[in-house]
């Protein structure tokens, strides 16, 4: 009884995943075969090849590496500093900082959308991977400082003081004491934010403009709207595009539950 | 240099009397400085934006013209008379309750499979694996798979007419009928995951002494589910349940990739509502009164988050 509903679970979760991958290796003609076919009856790397031999698709994937990686070094700088300011020292306004961080969570891209617009205009940095970068730090940085927060609290606090009595300085305990100990929470966070950054949509589509500067998810958009019918290529696409969440989720698990448990996270 | 001075505690008094500022100016600085940076950053991206779309939004036509006039309600009273926000909110309201109430189903229903002890460990770990994979994948990614599966010449149709459930290739993203349970449905599928892992990691937490005073009790199974399991879990499923509300109402990369809100404004929502009137149609006024509305909404449902959290 539980292993049936465990065999309809498994279905309902993998097919999508299953269908998508094994299309990607079939040839265009292929694709609505009737009645349907899971295996391709011809395997084919055609629809990998034309994304391989094509500068313009190439490049998203750069950009997209790009944008996620700069996001990713910055944000656990960033968030290293606030959490350690959260996590041993009581300051004014510290609660209702806090609040803040987290309430940033839940505000909608769209709202901030329209301001962005205007500033990024008006910076100059309209279709840049500035643009990118520094908008995307506003829905990683407060998951990040949650995350990092929680993880620095798990280290005792005599750590410092150790520095503190030989006569070190915060600044230093931090670096040389709590960042070596605290690399498991640095990685996953680091995990976490690329993979945020690495989804992104909705800014991408509206603060860059030229093929240049697309990220895969608008990339993928882009073939939509002009090869709606290479069914193959939008699948290798999707499944390159997959790949760095695939990987990661596969070898270092432990870190992306973190991730996905600690603030939880939009898709 | 005598030994006395090199003493830590002689140390630390030496370093206390250098600087221009007092050690205690000097301590109650240091921490804001660490927190500083993020300060700023947020400050620029979030306070400022959301003051500035608050004050588009009573503004006539703000970043195109330069010294736009303040309007007033007006913006609002044309978005509130326009038939086509009211729907984009209702399908909002319909897309959000039905993906929280069958995540909040599917989850609960994977993580008590997959926490029973009937089953083997090796297929349990392997099955918590694939069970969470819907969640790794982008909303492009997801839009475009589920707009391959429910092509009318694809394969779902293609299983559902086999098996004599429908008779024609059902059209589930272009016909007005079917467009927003399809969405809805494919938004169903990617979500589950997050409340799977936070209730199997919540059911891992209840002390197996809940269920022995409860078998002792002469408890059967049922009873167990409903007065042990269900009120130990109820904190994670309220605070991920509130979560995912506020992250569902805001949906746009998907809509945007199956229908992008059509056929007509059959799946209009929110977020493309806005977006289409700020980005297709340059109607920074409208689209700014409506994204604030957005905003309310979300800030209304944050507000229960943040006390149910901090009760927690």
């Amino acid at each position: 009884m539980t292993y049936l509903g465990l065999a309809i679970g498994l279905v309902f979760a993998t097919f999508p995943i299953v269908w998508m991958f094994f299309t990607s290796f079939k040839s265009n003609t292929e694709i609505f075969a009737l009645p349907p076919q899971l295996l391709p009856k011809h395997f084919t790397l055609v629809a990998y090849l034309s994304i391989f031999n094509d500068p313009t698709k190439l490049r998203f994937f750069f950009n997209s590496y790009l944008v996620a990686g700069a996001v990713a070094i910055l944000t656990v700088l960033i968030a290293l500093l606030a959490a350690y300011g959260f996590s041993r020292f009581s300051f004014r306004f510290k609660n209702t900082l806090n609040v803040f961080i987290i309430s940033t969570q839940t505000v909608p891209p769209i709202t901030l959308l329209i301001p962005y617009f205007g500033m990024v205009v008006a910076f100059g940095i309209f279709d840049t991977y500035f643009a990118l970068i520094l908008t995307y730090l506003v829905f990683t940085l407060p998951y990040a400082i949650l995350l990092m927060t929680g993880y620095l609290n798990t280290l005792p606090r005599e750590l410092d003081e150790a520095v503190l009595v030989d006569g070190g300085t915060n600044w230093s305990a931090l670096w040389r004491v709590i960042v070596p100990l605290s690399v498991p929470g640095i990685v996953a966070t680091a995990v976490y934010t690329f993979l945020l950054a690495w989804n992104e949509f909705l800014f991408a589509l509206t603060l860059t403009k030229s093929m240049d500067m697309r990220t895969v998810p608008i990339g993928i958009e882009l073939l939509m709207g002009q090869h709606a019918f290479e069914w193959n290529q939008m699948m290798a696409m999707s499944v390159l595009g997959s790949l760095p969440l695939l990987l990661i989720y596969l070898f270092a698990q432990r870190y992306f539950l973190a991730g996905m448990t600690a603030g939880s996270v939009k898709a | 240099m005598s030994l006395a001075q090199d003493h830590p505690i002689e140390r630390l008094t030496k370093a206390r009397r250098r600087g221009l500022l007092s050690y205690q100016t000097k301590m109650r600085l240091v921490p804001l400085a660490y927190v500083a940076p993020t300060t700023a950053l947020l400050a620029l991206l979030m306070l400022f934006p959301m003051l500035t779309v608050l004050r588009y939004s009573f503004l006539d036509r703000p970043i195109i013209k330069k010294n736009a006039a303040f309007v007033g309600l007006d913006n609002y009273r044309e978005i509130f008379s326009d038939p086509v926000f009211w729907q984009a909110l209702g399908n909002t309201l319909y897309f959000t309750v039905m993906s929280v109430v069958f995540h909040l189903l599917i989850g609960l229903a994977f993580a008590l499979m997959l926490n029973s002890e009937k089953i083997n460990p090796t297929i349990r770990s392997i099955l918590r694996v694939l069970y969470i994979l819907p969640w790794l994948f982008t909303a492009v990614v997801i839009a475009i798979i589920w707009r391959l599966l429910l092509d009318p010449e694809g394969v779902v149709n293609g299983i559902l007419m086999s098996l004599h459930i429908v008779d024609f290739k059902v059209e589930w993203f272009s016909s007005p009928q079917t467009a927003l349970s399809a969405m809805t449905f494919v938004n169903i599928w990617a979500g589950y995951p997050l409340y799977m892992v936070s209730l199997l990691a919540g059911l891992q937490g209840i002390s197996r002494d809940f269920y022995e005073a409860a078998s002792i009790d002469g408890a059967n199974p049922w009873q167990k589910f409903r007065y042990v399991t269900i009120p130990q879990l109820m904190p994670i499923m309220i605070s991920v349940a509130l979560l995912d509300f506020i992250w569902t109402m805001q949906v746009f990369a998907l809509v945007w990739m199956t229908t992008g809100g059509g056929p007509i404004y059959a799946t209009e929502v929110l977020s493309t509502y806005t977006y289409k009137l700020a980005f297709s149609q340059y109607q920074f006024s409208s689209a700014s009164a409506s994204a604030v509305c957005i905003l309310i909404l979300s800030m209304g449902m944050t507000y229960f988050y943040i006390k149910h959290q901090k009760a927690r």
